[in-house]
């Protein structure tokens, strides 16, 4: 990865998921299954970086599909 | 142990004069090693210390400077006794900043095996009430509400007498809340919702109290012990706050220490005492298997360790251990750490509030095969699971109760040592059949 890269990727939003809120419907990690998995339970393990920007249709398509709508992209 | 408050040089108790009383509310204190700065309020009958008594050396806050108060807060260096350790001095600046509306103390005493804000509440409740009124002072905040655990009859009652006794001397009013008793409901972010008139369950809304707390304004939460030391702070000055603790951590603190038979014991030491002298002030050196620091919601850590650490963030670090509310639980030999942890686990899964996936259906997981590891059935497999689950439920909930759940289970697997090993293949400790030690968790 170049420096202008990872610099780059200081300024991206990171996924969220408000614990209370979701459901565990699993959508989520069916639709963006590179920075989500499911645990034993059926809930999103989200990975905790910044997300790149060639995923971000990605993240975006899991938030907007959320049916507890429980995701989020937060910027740092 | 008069009732007449001095600077803590005058009242130096020698570790092996060790002085034990039990309080009105039947808490059991021990003045060594000292300073006796909070207990040497308690009065030695055990009675309640009374407002004329307490005015005599100390005028009502009404009177303070805010901004004295704040740098009193600040230059003592006072941080959190609650379990976070914040510095109130910071707390203070912030919520005055934003213009505060009401202080809240919190008094709820969430966890199970701490006795110290109960004993204070019982004891000198005058002192944590000034406390409250000083911070409320120092933020301008116009109202005082105290939260306690409506099942505490004894700390229900104490406080209602005290703030009679203020109203009746024509003092500001404080207000009570009885809050129910769960663990979670302690949470900062748990006791607001309730005040709110919403559930005691903590929310997921990422904004702190003293940012929007109660009525949505900016709320002052502090533990019953932090603010009885600020009062102490401001009268005497932080020259004579930070004579004793560590440079960072200045100061006493309560500690609770539960040992043989369930005896718990409130000890009042400078933060950085060493593990051994804890002990001994609460007559629990003798027959150590394993330490609890931070009680329920703890850390376990090995006797001998726990014996030359220094009581201090600092000093406990390096065992992935931290002060908390200064809550020790001392294991007698003849009892499993492992057994103790998988019944702790099934109380941390019962005090879930109930909303979040991986706490709610992670707890009662790790709990079970705990068990199973505890009756040597889990097998190798069984240990690779827990951490397995361990990793994937830490940090993921709304609040850290499951957090504390899984530092709690990797601790016990880290210091049970050739216990661990015999459970695995098997054949566990002696111990296992043995009655639960740990009370509220049987
Ligand atoms: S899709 Fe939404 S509700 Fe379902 S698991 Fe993912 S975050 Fe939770
Ligand atoms: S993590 Fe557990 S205790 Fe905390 S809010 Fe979620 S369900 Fe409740």
């Amino acid at each position: 990865m170049s420096i202008t890269s990872t610099a780059a990727l200081h300024r991206q939003p990171t996924l969220q998921v408000d614990p209370i809120a979701c459901e565990g419907h699993g959508v989520c990690a069916e639709l963006f299954g590179e920075w989500i998995r499911l645990d034993d339970w059926g809930y999103p393990v989200i990975r905790k970086d910044a997300v790149p920007e060639d995923l971000l249709p990605h993240a975006r398509w899991a938030v907007s599909n959320c049916p507890a709508l429980a995701l989020s992209l937060r910027k740092p | 142990m008069d009732g007449n408050p001095r600077p803590e040089t005058d009242r130096r108790v020698d570790g092996r004069h060790r002085r034990i009383m039990v309080t009105q509310a039947g808490i059991r204190v021990s003045t060594s090693p000292g300073p006796a700065r909070l207990l040497s309020h308690v009065v030695p009958s055990g009675g309640i210390a009374t407002l004329r008594q307490h005015r005599q050396a100390y005028p009502h806050p009404h009177g303070a400077d805010p901004d004295e108060v704040r740098t009193a807060a600040a230059a003592s260096g006072l941080g959190g006794r609650g379990g976070a350790g914040f510095p109130i001095g910071r707390k203070l600046a912030s919520v005055s900043e934003l213009g505060g509306h009401i202080v809240v103390v919190n008094a709820t005493e969430g966890e199970p095996a701490s006795q110290k804000d109960r004993m204070l509440l019982t004891s000198v409740p005058h002192l944590v009430l000034d406390g409250a009124e000083l911070a409320a002072r120092a933020v301008s905040a116009s109202q005082v509400v105290v939260c306690v655990d409506w099942t505490d009859r004894l700390a229900v009652a104490a406080v209602k007498a005290a703030i009679a006794e203020r109203t009746a001397r024509g003092e500001p009013e404080i207000q009570l809340a009885l809050t129910p008793p769960r663990y979670v409901a302690g949470e900062e972010s748990a006791l607001v919702n309730f005040l709110n008139g919403g559930p005691s369950k903590p929310t997921a809304s990422g904004r702190r109290p003293y940012e929007r707390g109660v009525n949505g304004r900016p709320t002052l939460v502090n533990n019953a012990e932090t603010l009885a030391q600020l009062t102490l702070a401001h009268r005497y000055g932080p020259e004579w706050f930070r004579s004793c603790g560590t440079p960072d951590e200045p100061g006493t603190r309560l500690f609770t220490i539960t040992s043989g038979g369930g005896v718990a014991t409130v000890v009042e030491a400078p933060v950085g005492v060493t593990g051994l002298d804890l002990l001994d002030a609460a007559d629990a050196a003798g027959r150590v298997r394993s330490v609890l620091v931070g009680g329920y919601f703890g850390t376990w850590m090995r006797a001998a360790d726990f014996g030359v650490a220094a009581f201090s963030r600092a000093g406990l670090a390096p065992y992935g251990a931290g002060p908390g509310a200064g809550i020790v639980i001392v294991l007698p030999h003849g009892n499993c750490v492992l057994a103790e942890t998988a019944r702790l686990l099934s109380w941390y899964a019962a005090e879930s509030s109930g909303q979040c996936g991986p706490c709610v259906f992670g707890l009662p997981a790790l709990a079970e095969v705990a068990a199973e590891l505890a009756r040597g059935t889990a097998g190798p497999a069984g240990v690779q699971q827990l951490l397995r689950w361990a990793a994937d439920i830490d940090g993921r909930g709304a609040c850290r109760h499951p957090d504390g759940a899984v530092r709690l289970l990797r601790s016990a697997l880290a210091v049970a040592g050739d216990d661990l090993d015999a459970h695995v293949a098997g054949q566990p400790c002696p111990g296992a059949e043995a009655a639960p030690f740990i009370r509220a968790a049987s």
